[in-house]
């Protein structure tokens, strides 16, 4: 079966050939036109004056648009209408567009740019959390406050008590095709968009209004992107709006890509967290009450703050059953690119806040870290020894609610029934071979006065759905031709992920065919309409759901047609092998198809999915907000230069929960990927703003994301093999986004090196850079 | 600005075509020649998405001036299985599950390709060094090692087998 097959992605062989196309590799009218932004070239202030003439001077630039183009300036906002196209006289940040160039070619449209000059009459920016407080420059009336239990009593009562902070730095998604979209205008007002997106119907949604046209008067194609990570969920809105609306105004086709400057200039990022913890505990280390304080920089616009920051507050307890906890988040805004969605989309920075609770308290108490943490575990969920069985259908229910066990729940009330931490970790500690390795590690420590080692196993818990609950909804359409071929679409984008093959999978799985039948199409909103971001990890879990649905209702169709005629149960018709076989009578697929479209049998399907059992208050933080959970655990030993502060990770052992995997292969890349974009955030990747608000990281010149010599040389990654609890498409779990918060390990394994040449707990910020390191060491 | 006559051969084929005199590489194979497999990443030679081959040497197109590839003989990623068959190289990233956006992978493989040539034995060290040039942000490197030793072991194999 497909199902579970490790099979290379998709578009592989086009990849390797060079022939697979994004949007910039889309073959262009020789009328198109092409884009660029000029960009505020302070953080705060009042334009007074743009002084354009030179720019529209150069030969080839067609027009140039400002604020005063524009009767009503369009909006790019994917929450609060608070992110006009242009800036309408407020400046908000450095590196937000003023005016937009329009010329024959993207060159000239970026000398252009670079030509204008804005006049502004400077404001100091509110830049750092302190400003942002002193000014109460914030986004919500006040901090969002969730409690559970009364965390002051059980503070006040713990035998031992300490305190601690802890900065996280943001991360550049550095997908590596920037933000990118052509639009193409069509008859009667209509247009098609070509655009680098997570979220085709949020850019067929604003394209719509920035045109005052309705969104069926649009049309939004996307076949793949080069990397998103959150990076394009709403950040692509400028570059469709601007494409769209050039390509109304002069009839002609436009297209923009920001070159790399620009897109780390414009665009937003992961956001940076500094995290307060206070915390109760006993002498064996387990945690009895924690209250954290959250503040983060979201920027100068609202975007997807809100449900970041959640989930931050979301994943503040992480693996560990905490009895009392009191959570307070401050969503700040600042004259900075507008934070946004970013892998983990808020949650790694809320579980880095926990598993610094449990180093520094098993510091407190010369223990092991690790024994804190498996003594602060949730409960283990029944049944899961014995494994699970992978069949979609079968009921496991009982197991699932771990009948007569009494359950623990989350801060935010929801039932922990899934937990399967203590046997994976367990696995683990094995694996790698864990203990001999502390003891080595030690010995090392104590025999080299320079090089120095550390070592840390960090778990994960992520919870899956949106937290936005109208969002966990999918639609698929699926037809077979009568040649017996499939052709299959559904609301999710490729982004590298592996999701359309998984998708895929599915498919020939419901109509038991090779995957070689189907055929995978781009994206399109006028295929599957109103659709959610491909995010919050779900991608394979909806649209799977959706595409299984749709197959199912055709392919039924056929059985109950051959049923008829074999005076046989439409039940009993059996679909494998490319096969079809009822009664004691077996035919090809293709045969089957060309009976039942000479019987008129419908052989087109649209599928719908919504995922159930889910509800979630997040003024109050109570609820379900999560369908289950996905685990995962990694060890990392690093080695650290005491002189210099530079460092090498030496080894990872990874051990990840996808429940019955869809597709083995493309699981493990996500893990790989997952964990050393995780490691980089919180080790080499830094971002640095200038007291003015210049990005001063804007280039791969001074922004250090991981290459091809930092992958660790011993990197162990193994898969969990449990399914899931949780009917999930045949009971495999999300993974895009889980794996990323296995790189914590890096970073405080690089946190055990830096304590073995200090007497007390270093407390170390993030990303532990070479010289934050050696300032570690030195302190 | 005046233009000036360029001559190049570009995977095996003669080209002639005016340039300005500061117009890189990469944008005369995307935009004169239609040669979309090398990519633009970052325009400042860091990330290597424009690898191609010129003169025998691995060079990113980005920061290499067109005039400069006057007489050159370029490779791109499309150059690499000019009778349709998928090369080795490209087989193995394929089957190694190599690549995830695909973005980085022409880059990726032109540049692999040339380090195979100059070390057609290399180990994992060397190939994670020799690759340290082209930055890939979705894989993690674990499968492009592996597709590369991989690739090396089967045409080292190959060579023996027709010695």
């Amino acid at each position: 079966m497909s199902v579970g097959a490790p099979l290379p992605q998709d578009a592989a062989e086009l990849h390797v050939r060079g022939s697979a196309r994004y949007v910039d590799d889309i073959p262009v009218p020789p009328d198109c036109l092409h884009l660029a932004f000029g960009l505020a070239p302070v953080a705060a202030g009042r334009i007074t004056g743009l002084d354009l003439a030179a720019a529209r001077a150069l030969p080839g630039v067609r027009a140039i648009w400002t604020a005063e183009d524009f009767p009503e300036m369009p909006d790019c906002s994917s929450s609060n209408a608070d992110e006009p196209l242009l800036a309408t006289g407020d400046i908000h940040y450095l590196g937000q567009p003023v005016f937009l160039v329009v010329a024959d070619s993207h060159l000239t449209a970026r000398r252009a740019a670079r030509l204008g000059k804005v006049h502004v009459e400077e404001r100091k920016p509110i830049l750092t959390i302190e400003e942002a407080l002193a000014a109460d420059s914030r986004f919500e009336d006040g901090p969002r406050i969730w409690e559970f239990n009364d965390t002051a009593a059980a503070l006040a009562a713990a035998p031992h008590r300490l305190s601690g902070r802890i900065e996280i730095g943001g991360q550049e998604h550095f997908y590596l095709e920037g933000q990118a979209a052509l639009a193409l205008p069509q008859e009667d007002g209509q247009m098609l968009v070509h655009s680098s997106t997570q979220h085709p119907t949020e850019i067929q949604h604003k394209v719509a209004h920035a045109l005052h046209v309705p969104m069926s008067a649009v049309r939004v194609e996307t076949r793949r992107m080069g990397g998103g990570f959150g990076g394009k969920e709403s950040q692509g809105n400028p570059l469709a709006i601007a494409c769209a609306l050039t390509a109304s105004r002069l009839g002609r086709p436009a297209k923009m890509r920001y070159d790399r400057d620009d897109d780390m200039q414009i665009t937003g990022k992961r956001h940076d967290f500094r995290i307060a913890y206070e915390v109760g505990h006993d002498a064996e280390g387990r945690v009895l009450a924690v209250d954290f304080t959250q503040w983060t920089r979201c920027g100068w616009s609202m975007d997807l703050s809100l449900p970041v920051a959640d989930r931050a507050m979301l994943h503040a307890d992480n693996a560990y059953a905490i009895p009392a906890m009191r959570i307070e988040s401050h969503r700040l805004r600042t004259n900075t690119q507008s934070a946004t969605a970013f892998r983990g989309f808020g949650g790694p920075q809320g579980l880095l806040g926990i598993e610094r609770v449990m180093d520094h308290v098993a510091a407190e108490l010369g223990l092991d870290p690790l024994e804190v943490r498996q003594r602060n575990f949730y409960a283990e969920a029944p049944g899961e020894a014995v494994g699970l069985p992978r069949t979609p259908s079968e009921d496991i229910s009982e197991v699932k609610r771990g009948a007569g066990t009494e359950v623990q729940v989350t801060p935010y009330h929801q039932p922990v029934t899934d937990f399967i931490l203590h046997g994976l970790v367990g696995q683990l500690v094995e694996t790698s071979d864990y203990h001999a390795r502390r003891r080595a590690v030690a010995e090392w420590n104590a025999a080299n006065p320079v090089l120095k080692k550390g070592l840390a196993l960090t778990p994960v818990k992520f919870g899956i759905s949106f937290t936005l609950t109208h969002l966990n909804q999918a639609g698929a359409l699926v037809h077979v031709y009568q040649d017996g071929s499939i052709l299959m679409n559904h609301g999710g984008t490729e982004m590298g992920q592996g999701l359309f093959q998984k998708v895929a999978q599915v498919a020939a799985a419901r109509f038991g065919v090779s995957i070689d039948r189907v055929r995978i199409t781009a994206t399109d909103t006028g295929k599957v309409p109103n659709t959610s971001a491909t995010a919050a990890s779900s991608g394979s879990d909806l649209n799977g759901m959706a595409v299984q649905a749709a197959c199912d209702q055709i392919r039924d169709r056929i059985a109950v047609l051959l049923a008829e005629r074999h005076q046989a149960r439409p039940e009993d018709v059996v679909f494998a092998d490319d096969r079809v076989r009822v009664g004691g009578d077996e035919m090809s697929f293709e045969d089957a198809v060309a009976l039942a479209y000479e019987n008129r049998v419908s052989l087109s399907a649209s599928g719908f999915y919504k995922t159930p059992e889910i509800e979630w208050d997040r003024i109050a933080g109570r609820g379900r907000p999560f369908y289950y959970f996905a685990y995962g655990a990694a060890v990392t030993e690093v080695v650290l230069d005491t002189l210099t502060g530079e460092n090498r990770i030496l080894r990872a052992d990874i051990l990840h929960d996808c429940g019955a995997s869809l597709n083995p292969a493309l699981d493990i890349g996500q893990i790989e990927g997952g964990y050393v974009q995780g490691a980089g955030w919180l080790t080499t990747e830094e971002l640095v703003w200038d007291g003015s608000g210049r990005l001063r990281t804007h280039a791969p010149s001074t922004y250090k994301i991981p290459a091809c010599s930092d992958r660790p040389p011993v990197f162990n990654v193994a898969l969990w093999k449990c399914a899931n609890r949780a009917a999930t498409v045949y009971r495999s779990k999300a993974v895009g986004e889980p794996p990323l918060m296995l790189g914590v390990s890096a970073f405080l394994a690089l946190s055990d090196a830096v304590a073995s040449v200090r007497g007390d707990y270093p407390s170390l910020d993030a990303p532990a850079t070479a010289e934050r390191l050696l300032m570690a060491i030195n302190r | 600005m005046s233009k000036m006559h360029l001559k190049l051969t570009v995977n095996g084929q003669a080209e002639e075509l005016r340039v300005e005199p500061r117009e890189l590489l990469i944008h005369v194979l995307r935009e004169k020649l239609n040669i979309t497999g090398p990519h633009i990443g970052c325009e400042t030679s860091h990330c290597g998405a424009c690898t191609v081959e010129m003169n025998g040497k691995s060079v990113k197109s980005c920061t290499v001036f067109a005039a400069q590839a006057d007489g050159a003989e370029v490779t791109t990623i499309e150059g690499l299985s000019p009778l349709g068959e998928m090369n080795v190289l490209q087989n193995a990233f394929r089957e190694h599950h190599g690549l995830q956006c695909g973005f980085c992978t022409p880059g990726m493989i032109t540049r692999a390709h040339r380090l195979l040539q100059e070390n057609p034995t290399p180990t994992a060290e060397e190939v994670r060094f020799g690759m340290a040039g082209n930055l890939c942000r979705c894989t993690g490197y674990q499968n492009i090692v592996k597709a590369i030793l991989a690739a090396a072991s089967e045409m080292n194999a190959a060579k023996e087998a027709a010695e």
